[in-house]
């Protein structure tokens, strides 16, 4: 194991010499107080070089999609163009303030406009925005529009979000946070949505019901505009989670399917980087009964050659975001979207597509296919058969990934089947590489039946082998302390 | 898979043992085998009114959050204290020590919803999960 920065310093060693103060000196506790004034700081001390090996050592160690595959299903990790990366950092985006007056920054809320009326066209919807920190907090701005939407209309009784079992889990949440109740809609014999049992949960309690299509099984919900029809009969409204929107992008629209309102992940379609929890974007597209309570300031074209900023909106629930949103990751997803174009977007939708099928058609015979049929962009398959056979569980399957090279794909998810391996190849992968990855597949589920134990105690190759998931979940620790004030604390 | 023969199991893997009007629920030894180790489990109040087929509380794993189904309709007379900082009892004794809430039942309490353990093991069986 590496051993932290922390642990490495020596005191007195210094990598940086700071030039002799040319200013008249002043007293910090003068100005601030002396209570407000620290004397001493544990910051680390080494020296450059060692600094320098440190991190170019922990960096050899972290697995990135520039590194290799990353088959992470529902995650679409697929590949993200440097050159967006050369655009973000242009002078124009990168030195604009958010409160410097809006006729100075015409440049970048034009790229905010467009981008919102870009994605409202790929939603099929009304409008869009660029607020929601990620793909949770769509779900959550959404679920609050959708909640006053009915207020506004005196339906006040609707408490109950429906969520089919096959849901990422951040549809309950978000709509438990909402302060809704949850009920879940259980999933037919074909991986879809059971239209019997929808039926029977609807009534006037019902506000929406959040879909992914395709879904986590990456089935495509081929009874969509049915389920449309139930739930607006209701009064309820159509949520789409477009997390798997890479699989129907430019080629289908959710508002076409009846849709009133979605979130997108720019992270996942839209090729901007997932690294390292944020910033992110999960833009929302609403419908035209949404529209009005989409949260403020709004990017408004009144026509006189200029964008503005609109705050008077008597509908709007309010702001959901400081500012106006991760602008420069929309400057990133916007290059995206401008350089493939209308036809390029549905290709990487087509492409992402035969790219999972023909991962699903390498790995029959191999591994269960709960639902063998023609997927979208992910296939689940199942280590079932290698668990009851050979008592070797998708877990260890994953692990052992990791010796041949390959991110794991997901597992145990989705909850609906067992023992999941839940692989998204994405469009960016070359026949070669998908190969690769199924030929390891292949020998993997080939050493299941000849040599279990290597399987069960995988990883062999990495630094640490298995963690105690158990204990990061039951004593997580994220703080170092010093050795001498360890029992203090 | 250890299934007692005195108990009676649900669809969604809850077990329950009736003595009189006292029903103690916990989740079977599948349950726990599938979800692996239980980090947290939410249990209700003491007092709680309990519709049978209604959610009771949640088990968290290190794989997934479950719901937790009433099996049967009741008052929560008691839950399982130890639970709080002992999850790993839902592992090791899903049956003993492991067991959530005790519920207090009508006299007349119906069962035949329920499944007896050579049921269950058939739906694991056929389920195949």
């Amino acid at each position: 194991m590496e051993p932290l920065v922390f642990e490495k310093s020596v005191s007195g060693r210094i990598a940086a010499r700071l030039p002799d103060c040319d200013v008249p000196h002043v007293d910090a506790g003068d100005l601030l107080g002396s209570g407000s004034v620290r004397e001493t700081l544990d910051l680390p001390e080494m020296s450059e070089l060692d600094v320098v090996r440190h991190f170019t050592r922990l960096s050899h160690r972290n697995y990135a999609i520039d590194l290799g595959f990353y088959p992470l299903g529902s995650c679409t990790m697929k590949y993200n163009p440097k050159v967006h990366e050369m655009l973000a950092r242009l002078d124009g985006f990168t030195d604009v303030h958010p409160l410097q007056p809006e006729e100075t920054a015409q440049g970048a809320l034009t790229v905010i406009h467009a981008m919102e009326r870009i994605l409202a066209e790929i939603a099929g919807m009304e409008a869009a925005c660029l607020q929601p920190a990620a793909g949770a907090h769509g779900e959550l701005v959404s679920l609050m529009m959708v909640r006053q939407y009915h207020r506004s209309r005196g339906d006040t009784d609707r408490n109950v979000i429906l969520v089919a079992d096959s849901a990422h889990g951040t549809n309950p949440a978000s709509a438990a946070r909402c302060g809704f109740s949850v009920r879940s809609v259980p999933s037919n014999d074909r991986g879809l949505t059971d239209l019997g049992a929808l039926r029977s949960m609807l009534d006037g309690s019902v506000a929406a019901l959040m879909l992914t299509n395709p879904n986590t099984l990456g089935l495509f919900e081929s009874d969509v505009q049915e389920i449309c029809r139930l739930i607006h009969e209701a009064g309820g409204l159509m949520y789409c989670d477009g997390a798997n929107m890479n699989a129907i992008v430019g080629v289908a629209r959710p508002g076409d399917m009846g849709f009133d309102v979605m979130h997108f992940n720019l992270h996942k379609t839209f090729s901007t980087p997932h690294g390292g929890g944020g910033p992110g974007c999960g833009a929302i597209a609403v419908g035209r009964e949404l529209e009005p309570f989409l949260p403020v300031p709004r990017i408004a074209d009144r026509g006189d050659g200029q964008l503005h900023l609109e705050y008077g909106r008597p509908h709007t629930i309010g702001r959901a975001h400081s500012f106006y949103g991760a602008f420069l990751v929309a400057v990133r997803a916007y290059a995206y979207i401008r350089s493939l174009g209308a036809a390029g977007l549905r290709q990487v939708a087509e492409t992402a597509v035969l790219n999972a099928n023909y991962v699903r058609a390498r790995l029959r015979g191999h591994y269960e296919i709960p639902h063998d049929r023609t997927c979208m962009h992910e296939v689940v398959i199942s280590a079932s058969r290698q668990k009851s056979r050979h008592g070797v569980r998708a877990l260890d399957i994953s692990k052992r990934l990791m010796d041949y090279g390959f991110h794991p794909p997901t597992n145990y998810f989705p909850l609906v089947v067992p023992e999941a391996l839940m692989i998204e190849p994405t469009e960016t992968e070359s026949r070669e590489t998908l190969d690769a990855f199924c030929d390891a597949l292949i020998a993997i589920a080939r050493e299941c039946e000849t040599e279990p134990d290597l399987v069960r105690s995988a990883p062999h190759t990495t630094v640490v082998s298995r963690l105690d998931e158990t204990a990061a979940v039951k004593q997580l620790n994220v703080r170092w302390t010093p050795p001498e004030q360890e029992t203090s604390v | 898979m250890e299934l007692p023969d005195d108990l009676l199991y649900t669809r969604t893997h809850e077990w329950v043992r009736l003595d009189g009007t006292t029903a103690t629920v916990g989740i079977t030894d599948h349950a726990q085998c599938e979800l692996g180790d239980v980090v947290y489990v939410e249990l209700p109040d003491q007092g709680a009114t309990l519709e049978r087929d209604a959610v009771f509380g949640t088990v968290e794993s290190v794989k997934a959050v479950s719901d937790l189904y009433a099996p049967v309709s009741g008052t929560v007379a008691e839950v399982n204290g130890a639970l709080a900082d002992q999850t790993e009892l839902v592992n090791q004794s899903p049956y003993g020590e492991g067991w959530m809430v005790r519920l207090t039942v009508a006299p007349d309490c119906d069962t035949s919803h329920l499944m007896s353990a050579q049921e269950y093991e058939r739906y694991v069986q056929e389920s195949g999960h």
